[in-house]
């Protein structure tokens, strides 16, 4: 590999040619203060307008300061990053960004996440010269079933659109309008309600400060708990255990889940279940319809559709009703694991208790901002009783319990109630990338050959390449499965789907980069990639410690298919646990 | 009868000619033409800017080339009556020079010695509209010799040795640009004419397109030709109906000649040429903005490199010349390097054209060689100041430039000089100001543009252009200090230092020229609140000269807000915190006994 040498700071460095000097800097332990910057190593996603000019750097022989970010090391390149005038300039510049900024990070949601606050404590502004007299750019404020747009406070890093536009290929979020009101936002600068946007969260989990940030219903989860006529039951998503030790100082990767059931008993819920015994569920039922499809595909049926497509991941549903409506015969008519929880526990659980469904309240703790939309999308609800009535993120759950001031870190390890908080190995694995799938060839093997497997872990289904492909033996079968994570990669293999080009049998697609695990709703990982990857390691070890590792051998999901449900695909749990979709296509309609 | 040799009527065709009567002044003068029975023997043409803007709708006899200036529809029937048929001229309307002498033609002019067109070398002489005119005047003669004989390298050689610069603001070695193309290999390149002509008050390119459009078109194969490019784009702000027009209609003719479309001439080389559209953003006038606005996306820069001609449109090898730039191109291939090498300073060659404009008499499109001071372009050219006032300043390279001022009138102009004084020659606008204009004013109305214009991509540009404007704002209402100028000033050099692109790196330029040349004016309105050139509403005072004033009470009748007190045939006062400095008190005073200090 060709290299080139520089010096930084009078330190010699030598990187691969095409190394940006902010790059180079950090291999000498040279931090350059960035704010626009951000980078998502192992996802191959780098965002770097160099717009905020934050990072500027003095080379010898250029007449202006260059953003090191966006700059390529050259050889004999002479770089200083810390002469007074770097530090005048970025001082001068950081004091325009803050003097377009609104000053109340007394109340606002990112306070002490905030990367704009951090950087101007780094830089040490302690005023902004000519506040007094200087204008703001203001914006009307937005609120969507998921998400919040105050742009007021944003500073045109254009994270989000990269990610809406380049990773996910939404498309919602472009820049609009000229000058110092230039902002991000969709066309016409309508509402996200009236974009293409999937509710993803992406843009919310990039947003260095509080212009993108989830709808917060909290206070509706407070309100039902302290309502005495209610039984609120909770479930917990997979990715949430693995992350939320974050946010009250764990390491990345520290499994948090007995205490995050205890905190949950804590905060007064009565019921603490698991959405993991509904992602067995989903397998009971995804993984039935697969084998149906498959059966008669081999048998010759040409009306068999194949691939079949998970459908768990409400970013990823509304993706494809919103660009691939042609193709909504093709994904699995099962629900997601939370929907499926919810119409289970209004239904199944709320009779052996003998309450009627509308004394119970559900509420959902997930990793995801969609899934606050799709618990309000009217075909999961009966008489306008929502199955699941809120759906709060992991980030909504850990200030919930700060605030209800439990010391979490000290909490005794609890476990979830039973019926439904009994799950295996393969429901804790829906939370990563390739986990769905490899959950749902445990079981499909099982069933389609009659034999045991000798090997639960599917390695090959795993890891962070956007777009990966595995052939399964299925005992002489060979099983295409193809595996997205990022709705842009997605997109990929529907082209391919929709041209009928694709090979696979079936495909797993996770909206977010890294799956649930990267979620929308997750702490936020402010770029490092490292994180996601100590999540899914957690994911996987908790699959490893669990005593059952395939969804058909959960003896809770075997009684509730005894007692209740009859045998997957049945009529009552098509009615309870299979939905349809719709064409979304939007118009553009100018709302004024 | 005059009219046995063929004669033409040219009738200005630019949008300042024909924006005012000057469509009608064409129409009736064909009407008279075809009343009389002349039409075999006179032709009435549009032809291209004649750069006496002031004066249009401007009206050309050839031969003989009599220039009739403000010339009204109801003109045409003396114009033909008199000069066609009886060979009079219309004294009334010929031109005549700010002290009143009458101008026949354009030699006569004492400005026009000092022009030299090379650029503007048919516009108003040959029909934009009819290649064959153009073609009569040397058109495609300099592709023709290109396709016969010439390798690629030896094209872009010549232009190297030409010495010829962007004219589009950068200055950067045309000849060199075309090498960088031509070298990196690419299965398809583009040629890109730059003529997103933004910057207020200068309309040279436009003038060019429509007045002589296939120097454009020519040069644009040239380039094709020199780097190996199939494909040229023309990027043209719509709000330039006529140029777009009559680029449309050029194109379609060189099509039908053979001139542009597959096997040019015969030599095989293919060459088509598209338009199209901004919205007019100036920032669209920077390269890769431009790019990106024609690929469909937001028009705004990304950092460079990778220049375009690495990577450009579509991520294609792309040459950028703007449209000046082009239209030196066929000369110098006809003419030779050296020819065009002889002409202007060391480092500058050639001719630069002018938009003069602001407060000077001859107002419009100049063209001179480079090196020629800025005294001979306002005094000789230009005619001098307006009204005979003093001469202030001279704002050149348009809201990216900065002011010369009375110590830089002889420097000679070129791009190396004006970078040394704090301006720079940009696309050639020259507004010129004189001693009523205060400049701190000037400074923020070329802020004001500016904060507009930026495209908001960097922070120092989206914020910190509208803070300095706030800060220029506070400073013009007398509540500056004297620290605020040192802030204005870091402010500048930090906007300058760190914007991604041309606009931000210049945005500040008229502020810090101003702030340097004219420092005690800016000290005058932080430290007195006073605004010497009395352009500051808020630092007047409407005063009354006791000893002039009688009492006639007119002037407090006609104050709208009761400002002005005093009992007949007594001297009358103004209260000062009442007034709303209007002007109605001094416009009633028949004494002259109200001023403003």
């Amino acid at each position: 590999m060709e290299t080139i040498r520089l010096t930084i700071d009078n330190k010699t460095v030598e990187v691969p040619k095409g190394t940006t000097i902010n790059k180079a800097a950090k291999e000498i332990g040279i931090d350059i203060p960035v704010l626009c910057w951000m980078e998502l190593h192992d996802l191959n996603i780098e965002n770097r307008p160099a717009g905020c000019r934050i990072c500027v750097v003095e080379i010898d022989g250029r007449r202006n300061l260059a953003p090191s970010c966006a700059t390529k090391c050259e050889e004999g390149m002479v770089v200083r990053t810390h002469t007074t005038r770097v530090l005048n300039a970025r001082r001068t510049v950081m004091e325009f960004i803050l003097s377009d900024h609104p000053k109340d990070c007394l109340t606002c949601p990112k306070s002490g996440n905030c990367e704009l606050q951090t950087l101007a404590h780094q830089l040490g502004i302690r005023e902004i010269p000519g506040q007094e007299i200087a204008a703001m750019s203001t914006y009307r404020k937005d609120t969507s079933p998921s998400i919040i747009r105050d742009l007021d406070k944003c500073i045109l890093c254009r994270r989000c659109e990269m990610m809406c536009n380049e990773v996910q290929t939404v498309g919602a979020l472009s820049a609009v309008n000229r000058g110092f009101m230039a902002v991000v936002a969709p066309a016409f600068e309508q509402n996200l309600e009236h974009s293409t946007c999937t509710y993803c969260g992406q843009c919310v989990a990039v947003c260095p400060t509080g212009a993108l940030t989830e709808v917060d219903h909290t206070p509706e989860v407070l309100r039902a708990l302290a309502d005495p006529t209610k039984t609120v039951v909770v479930q917990t998503a997979p990715a949430v255990r693995a992350a939320m030790g974050e946010l009250f100082g764990m390491k990345p990767g520290t499994l948090v889940t007995g205490k995050m059931v205890s905190a949950l008993r804590a905060l007064g819920f009565d019921y603490v279940f698991d959405t993991d015994f509904a992602a067995d569920l989903t397998i009971m039922e995804e993984g039935t319809e697969l084998l149906d499809r498959l059966n008669r595909f081999l048998q010759g049926d040409k009306t068999a559709r194949l691939p079949i497509l998970t459908s768990c991941c409400p970013g990823w549903v509304n993706f494809f009703e919103e660009y691939f409506p042609d193709l909504k015969d093709v994904p699995s008519t099962a629900k997601s694991p939370q929907q499926m929880f919810g119409a289970i526990a209004k239904s199944y659980f709320a009779d052996k208790i003998g309450i009627s469904r509308k004394d119970m309240v559900v509420i959902s703790i997930m990793p995801c901002l969609a899934k606050k939309y799709e618990c309000q999308r009217d075909e999961f609800s009966e008489d306008g009783n929502p199955d699941v009535d809120f759906s709060i993120s992991t980030r909504e759950l850990a200030a919930f319990i700060k605030q209800a001031n439990i010391d979490f870190n000290n909490l005794e390890d609890g476990d979830f109630d039973a019926p439904l908080g009994e799950s295996t190995g393969a429901g804790v694995i829906f939370g990563t990338t390739g986990g769905v799938i490899e959950a749902a060839v445990r079981t499909a093997y099982e069933i389609h050959t009659g034999k045991k497997l000798e090997k639960v872990d599917f390695t090959e289904l795993r890891g962070f390449e956007g777009v990966r492909s595995a052939t399964i033996d299925f005992d002489g079968f060979p099983l295409n499965i193809g595996i997205a994570h990022g709705l842009g990669n997605a997109r990929k293999l529907l082209n391919d789907v929709r041209s009928g080009k694709s090979l696979f049998h079936a495909i797993e697609v996770m909206a977010c980069p890294g799956g649930c695990i990267g979620g929308g709703g997750q702490p936020l990982h402010h770029g490092n990639s490292e994180i996601l990857k100590a999540r899914a390691a957690a994911i996987y070890e908790e699959d490893r410690n669990k005593p059952i590792r395939k969804s058909h051998e959960n003896p809770f999901i075997i009684k509730l298919y005894e007692e209740f449900l009859g045998k997957p695909n049945s009529e009552k749990a098509h009615h309870l646990l299979h939905t349809q979709y719709f064409d979304k296509k939007k118009k553009i309609v100018v709302k004024q | 009868m005059m009219a046995r040799e063929k004669m033409q009527i040219l009738v200005c065709g630019g949008t300042t000619c024909s924006d005012g009567q000057g469509e009608a002044v064409f129409e009736n003068l064909n009407l008279e033409i075809e009343a009389n029975a002349l039409e075999n023997d006179v032709h009435v043409v549009h032809s291209g800017c004649f750069g006496l803007c002031s004066m249009g709708p401007v009206v050309k006899i050839v031969p003989g080339n009599t220039i009739y200036t403000k010339v009204s529809p109801d003109d045409a029937r003396e114009i033909v009556s008199e000069h066609i048929l009886k060979g009079r001229k219309v004294e009334r309307l010929l031109w005549k020079d700010p002290s009143g002498n009458t101008l026949v033609k354009e030699d006569e002019f004492a400005g026009q010695k000092k022009q030299l067109r090379i650029v503007l070398r048919n516009c108003g002489i040959i029909d934009p509209e009819n290649i064959e005119d153009a073609i009569a005047h040397d058109a495609y003669a300099a592709l023709s010799k290109v396709l016969a004989g010439m390798k690629p390298t030896d094209v872009i050689q010549v232009i190297k040795d030409s010495g010829l610069r962007g004219r589009g603001g950068g200055g950067f070695s045309t000849g060199l640009k075309w090498e960088i193309a031509y070298k990196n290999k690419a299965d398809q390149k583009y040629v890109v004419c730059n003529a997103d002509e933004g910057d207020p008050g200068a309309f040279m390119d436009r003038s060019v397109l429509e007045g002589d459009p296939h120097s454009v078109l020519e040069a644009m194969a040239i380039c094709g030709y020199s780097i190996e490019a199939g494909k040229g784009l023309i990027y043209i702000r719509a709000e330039y109906p006529l140029a777009v027009a009559r680029l449309r209609t050029a194109i379609a003719q060189a099509k039908e000649y053979g001139l542009l479309g597959k096997n040019i001439m015969g030599s095989g080389f293919d060459f088509d040429i598209e338009i199209r559209y901004g919205a007019g953003a100036f920032v669209c006038g920077e390269e890769t903005a431009l790019i990106h606005s024609m690929e469909g996306l937001r028009g705004e820069p990304t950092v460079k490199p990778p220049y375009p001609a690495e990577s450009g449109f579509l991520g294609k090898p792309t040459n950028v010349n703007n449209v000046e730039t082009l239209a030196c191109i066929s000369p110098i291939i006809l003419k030779g390097a050296s020819w065009f090498a002889g002409i202007g300073t060391e480092r500058s060659k050639g001719t630069k054209v002018f938009a003069l404009a602001g407060k000077i008499n001859n107002v419009g499109l100049i063209e001179v060689p480079m090196g020629t001071t800025l005294r001979e372009v306002i005094y000789e050219i230009g005619g001098g100041i307006r009204k005979g006032k003093k001469f202030k300043a001279a704002q050149t390279g348009g809201p990216s430039g900065g002011c010369l001022t009375e110590k830089h009138l002889d420097i000679p102009i070129d791009f190396d000089n004006l970078t040394a004084v704090g301006s720079m020659m940009g696309s050639g606008g020259l507004i010129v100001m004189d001693e009523d204009d205060c400049m701190v004013q000037v400074a923020k109305f070329f802020l004001e543009f500016t904060v507009e214009e930026s495209c908001g991509k960097c922070a120092p540009c989206r914020i910190g252009n509208k803070r300095l404007h706030e800060l220029l704002e506070h400073i013009t209402k007398g509540k500056g200090t004297l620290a605020d100028l040192d802030r204005l000033k870091n402010m500048c050099l930090v906007i300058k230092d760190t914007s991604l692109c041309g606009l931000g790196q210049s945005s500040p330029n008229p502020v810090l020229s101003t702030l340097e040349n004219f420092r005690d004016e800016y000290e005058a309105h932080v430290s007195l609140k006073k605004c010497p050139a009395g352009q500051c509403k808020d630092l007047m005072e409407y005063f009354i000269i006791e000893e002039n004033c009688v009492g006639c009470t007119a002037c407090a009748r006609v104050c709208p807000v009761g400002a002005i007190t005093g009992e007949r045939k007594e001297p009358h006062h103004i209260n000062p915190d009442i007034c709303i400095k209007c002007g109605a008190c001094m416009e009633k005073c028949k004494f002259d006994a109200i001023i403003i200090q």
